[in-house]
């Protein structure tokens, strides 16, 4: 039985480092501007984790292979060196990874959700609310008009709770189920939430963030290519979670001047 | 050495004295009931959410009968999020909280420090019975008019703070729910005041700390982690239920609307219930799993005949683990919004904590090494927990760096992490728990062909189900969603397909460990004091043991319980209570 | 006969048969029911209807040509406005209706954007699309429920006891609005896309009709209606932007 252990152990091994190799079930192509240093770390850890995966889990196969007892008189032998390679090789395999890693990565988070926005940055103000993102841009007065939930209606299309007939700012705010973006240009994305706690997710911008019902939270980007892709929830919300989504639509500057007028106009 | 209540010295009698018993044997046996009931209710959700995963729309015969919430045989958005949170209830807290720990831990302990009993029996009476509460009142959620709640076993604020207006199953269902849990953490209090108690005051002659078994050691330590992470839960479920039913405000904040009405609360903080229940929640992982560490290392000396490789290291590792978990909760928070500096300082003992785990898994793997191993089905299940731990614990290397989790959190691939460690690696430790005491405990052995097929075809099932999650994950397949809508998620159905039939035919491998488990209590060989050939104190006295464990002595212990692969009077082993003296040098 | 036996005989007839007529059993012998319509319309300046994006729908989104529009405030040629619910307030509320109102989703819409209802009147609500609806009523008097509807589920059959006028949202749908307008009475009509009603069969007698508008409120006005005849009745609103 030991050995059949081991023989599934190894294929199961084998098989499972073949597809993380072959990238079948993988991460979409990135088009963010700092998306690169993400997927750098992945593939860093991917390899030495794999490195680990595969010899633990070969060396406890062979293990388990050779040393059965066939009843023979053999004596057991002792790992040799003890407890004390196991100890050293641990703190420094796994040290020396953890230091390398964290103080990599560390920085490529810093440059993501530490740093500010790019002070010139396209902000849009995104409200999650059970189950749909709405985009706010802030019209041709460049002035967003301030939120008030009581006055939220969404029989009239009034997702964000604008005051127009009082609040001169709020009556050129655009409103829109889509993110449109400029490509190349830095977006500053201001999240709240209306209800309870939702997320944006964008696994093309390598992008993601929980909304937090109370806060507002800046999160920044720039996107390097014309897409079409979606931004979905990753927080439970509801029982509409599943169906949370937006698309997210980099354009030309030009295509979305013309967005912009397209929906102003409306 | 005291005799912690005289009524132990006569056999209770009469259906009463039987049914709340003080006897910890008992009780530990009626955690492992709770926990079987616990685990196949849980696993029938797990099948139901799958099935739906796999095929959206289909009818499922009997669902629309047993269930108001699923007319019709369908299972709708909010009736799949509430399988889901009944399911993730139900195993982490009845299940991985109850088996390994309370479970065995209460029939072994106190056996193997050479007790007659706990040092609070009553108090275990009571954890026990106001767990078996706790259990009741979460599956009424399963029949209020609204349903269960949806907000997963994590019940995030304000979701799960503002009741109806939030949805389906967030009226009475989350009520109950809060209430539920709150009564649990009064159960596990009080269970690990009375392991802190006996495991220092109770051992009997000889039996130092540093002599005591592993698993011992793994649930004294458990009893420490689940003191203070209990401690916190429980006035976080206070504070929720006083926003549900009290207006308070704890964790909602001002200008809420939901169901398009503003909501009359103001000043409370969302992340506030997430500090609590994480700090909560991660040192109660490792409640789920140190039992199982400490269970496979006792298990392993005597599967291998030979000791555990670095047995002080081993303590120390456990140690270490626990103390750590206490610095790693915001782990669980990297997206929530909270302060981004502080997601590079919680991952840097999140890393760390990987550096006792990774010792711990060398040295059962360097145990292996030179070892004569007895391949039953115990030792089968304490080498499936080290390869199923080795693939979990890597995986969690990934989750534990911010700028990576930033594109894994919330898929597929945190959930297959966590299914490796605790669904699998945690259950495989009650497994080997099971197949290894079994025979102390009831006196007959298990079929080991039986035993056998169980193991190759669950671990074989278990990657099939959980490894795929990985590949999932890293495509931005999203979790705790009732269907894939979604334009590129589409693609991956057919994998959520292949998952759902490894599901079912894991699942149905456990009915031959069910049967197993019936057949042997009454028709298993006749069991021995000591049929694995084992050192500690359990193995000295009868299968199953005398009322008092001991027959009316108290047992005296010369040795550790790592005396394995020496010459003994019996064998290559010598037994803890053995006066015979250790042999100057073990084989090295 | 007697000649006092006739006469009592005569004065049953007569006591009975105006008994009957006033019941109405010789209505078409005797009366005819009347009519009554006008025209709904509204001074100042209506809001905006604003178009309703449904990209996050490529299901529903499809099936529209052009964006559909908020349905909160529709106006008609000549300043009329449709969807306004012109109902008997006062007066003969006629008999129960038993015939089942249908409420469709379709297009990630609810077609009609206002169903109006007796109370105890079946209510039926398909869902016709291909993505979940969870229809959520938001009713304060009535039971407030909501109910998923996955695609290929049966119709939901609901009724009403008391009558109130219940704003209906879709959970998984934002935009999705309409109402229900729950009522005591079966004589009701609601105004089309010219801003006309038409209340017909009603019994000669005097009413107060009440007009209910989701946005602007409620208007009402008495009426005779002559046996046969038909009376007409317009009602303006005011109107504002925001």
């Amino acid at each position: 039985m030991g050995k059949v252990f081991a023989i599934v152990v190894t294929i199961i091994t084998i098989v499972s480092t073949a597809i993380f190799v072959s990238h079948h079930w993988w991460m979409p192509p990135d088009v963010s501007l700092l998306g690169a240093g993400i997927d750098h770390q992945l593939s860093e850890t991917m390899v030495t984790s794999g490195i680990l995966f595969v010899v633990a889990q070969l060396v406890l196969a062979f293990f388990v292979w050779r040393f059965a007892d066939n009843n023979d008189q053999r004596k057991i032998k002792i790992f040799p060196g003890g407890a004390t390679p196991m100890v050293v090789g641990a703190i420094i395999l796994v040290g020396a990874e953890i230091l390398a890693l964290t103080l990599v990565g560390s920085k490529i988070w810093a440059s993501i959700y530490v740093a500010s926005a790019d002070p010139n940055s396209l902000k849009i103000d995104v409200q999650a609310e059970q189950f749909a993102y709405y985009f706010r841009y802030a019209g041709p007065d460049g002035k967003f008009g301030a939120l008030h939930p009581e006055l939220i209606d969404e029989s009239s299309g009034n997702f964000f709770g604008l005051d127009p007939a009082n609040d001169t700012a709020a009556r050129d705010d655009i409103v829109a189920a889509t993110l449109a973006v400029p490509v190349n240009t830095p977006i500053l994305l201001e999240l709240h939430a209306k209800d309870v706690s939702h997320a944006f997710y964008a696994p093309e911008l390598r992008l993601q963030q929980d909304f937090v019902p109370g806060l507002v939270i800046p999160i920044h980007f720039t996107a390097t290519r014309l897409i079409k892709s979606e931004i979905v929830c990753t927080q439970l919300c509801g029982l509409g979670h599943y169906n949370m989504r937006a698309y997210l639509e980099v354009m030309s500057a030009d295509d979305f001047k013309k967005w912009l007028n397209e929906q102003s106009g409306q | 050495m005291n005799s912690p209540d005289s009524s132990h010295t006569a056999r209770p009698a009469g259906i009463w004295r039987k049914v709340f018993s003080l006897d910890h044997k008992v009780i530990g046996r009626q955690y492992l009931d709770l926990s079987l009931v616990a685990v196949t209710t849980g696993m029938i959700l797990s099948w139901l959410m799958r099935l739906h995963l796999a095929w959206p729309t289909r009818y499922i015969p009997f669902l629309g009968a047993i269930s108001r919430e699923a007319t019709g045989g369908i299972i709708t958005p909010e009736y799949y999020l509430s399988l889901m949170t009944m399911h993730g209830t139900i195993m982490v807290f009845f299940v991985l909280t109850t088996a390994p720990f309370a479970g065995f831990g209460n029939f072994i302990l106190p056996i193997q420090i050479g007790a007659e009993d706990m040092a609070f029996p009553r108090f275990n009476m009571m954890s026990f019975w106001v767990t078996f509460v706790a259990f009741i009142v979460l599956v009424a959620a399963f029949f209020v008019p609204e349903g269960p709640p949806l907000s997963g076993w994590t019940a995030y604020a304000p979701l799960s703070a503002v009741g109806k207006d939030a949805g389906p199953g967030q009226g009475w269902g989350q009520t109950l729910w809060v209430i539920s849990i709150g009564i649990f953490c009064i159960g596990q209090l009080l269970g690990s005041l009375n392991f802190i108690a006996t495991t220092l005051d109770l051992r009997t002659k000889g039996m130092t700390l540093a002599r005591m078994p592993f698993s011992t050691w793994a649930w004294f330590i458990t009893a420490v982690i689940g003191l203070i992470a209990f401690s916190v839960l429980l006035p976080a479920c206070v504070l929720l239920l006083l926003d549900r039913v009290a207006g308070t405000s704890f964790f909602i904040p001002a200008g809420l609307v939901i169901s398009d009405r503003l909501q009359p609360h103001a000043g409370g903080s969302p992340l506030l219930w997430q500090h609590l229940f994480w700090f909560f929640g991660h040192p109660e992982v490792y409640i789920a799993i140190l039992p199982g560490f400490g269970i496979v290392s006792h298990v392993l000396p005597a599967v291998t005949r030979k000791p555990l490789l670095g047995p002080r290291v081993f303590i120390v590792c456990m140690a270490a683990i626990a103390f750590l978990s206490y610095t790693v909760w915001g782990h669980h928070m990297f997206m929530s919004g909270m302060n981004p500096f502080s997601a590079t300082v919680f991952s840097v003992p999140t890393l760390i904590i990987t550096i006792p785990a990774a010792i711990t898994t060398l040295l059962w793997i360097g145990t292996l090494y030179g070892a004569k191993m007895r391949f039953n089905t115990a030792a089968l299940f304490c080498l499936g927990f080290i390869s199923v731990f080795v693939s979990g614990g890597i995986s969690g290397f990934f989750l534990a760096q911010p700028a990576i989790d930033s594109y894994l959190h919330g898929t597929y691939f945190v959930v297959g992490h966590f299914h490796f460690v605790m669904g699998v690696a945690s259950m495989f430790g009650i497994f080997v728990g099971v197949y290894f005491w079994f025979p102390k405990m009831f006196g007959r052995m298990m079929n080991e062909t039986l035993g056998k097929w169980h193991f190759i075809l669950t671990f074989i099932g278990v990657y099939c189900i959980f490894m795929p999650m990985h590949w999932l994950g890293l495509a931005g397949n999203v979790r705790r969603y009732s269907a894939f809508t979604v334009d590129y998620m589409k693609g991956s159905i057919p994998l959520h397909r292949f998952i759902t039939v490894a599901a079912l035919f894991t699942g149905a491998a456990q009915l031959i460990f069910f049967y197993n488990l019936f057949r042997s209590r009454f028709r298993g060989e006749i069991a021995p004091a000591n049929p694995w050939q084992a050192t500690s104190l359990e193995w000295t006295t009868s299968s199953p043991p005398p009322h008092d464990n001991f027959g009316g002595h108290h047992p005296v212990v010369y040795h550790g319980p790592n005396e394995y692969g020496v010459a003994g009077k019996d064998g290559d082993y010598i037994m803890q209570n053995s006066p015979e003296p250790e042999p100057v040098a073990a084989a090295s | 006969m007697h000649k006092s036996s006739f006469s009592v005989l005569a004065i049953v007839v007569l006591v009975s048969s105006a008994a009957s007529i006033r019941a109405g059993r010789f209505t078409a012998s005797l009366v005819a029911p009347g009519t009554v319509e006008g025209t709904i319309s509204y001074t100042g300046t209506p809001p905006k209807m604003k178009p309703i994006d449904m990209a996050k729908e490529p299901s529903c989104a499809k099936q529209h040509a052009t964006p559909v529009m908020t349905e909160s405030v529709v106006t008609g040629p000549s300043n009329t406005l449709e969807y306004v619910v012109v109902y008997v307030s006062a007066g003969d509320q006629g008999g129960p209706a038993s015939q089942p109102v249908r409420y469709d989703q379709k297009g990630c819409e609810y077609i009609p954007h206002v169903a109006v209802m007796g109370v105890n009147q079946p209510l039926e609500i398909y869902n016709n699309d291909q993505t979940s609806h969870n229809i959520h009523p938001m009713a304060r008097v009535n039971s407030e429920w909501n109910k998923s509807q996955p695609p290929g589920s049966p119709a939901i059959k609901t009724t009403y006891d008391k009558p109130e006028f219940i704003p209906v949202k879709c959970n998984v749908h934002p935009w999705m609005h309409g109402y229900f307008a729950v009522l005591s009475t079966s004589r009701y009509s609601v105004s089309d896309g010219n801003g006309k009603f038409s209340l017909k069969g009603l019994p000669p007698g005097k009413y107060t009709l009440t007009a209910w508008q989701e946005k602007f409120g409620t208007q009402t006005q008495d009426v005779t209606v002559s046996s046969g005849g038909t009376a007409k009745v317009n009602f303006t609103f005011k109107a504002t932007p925001y």
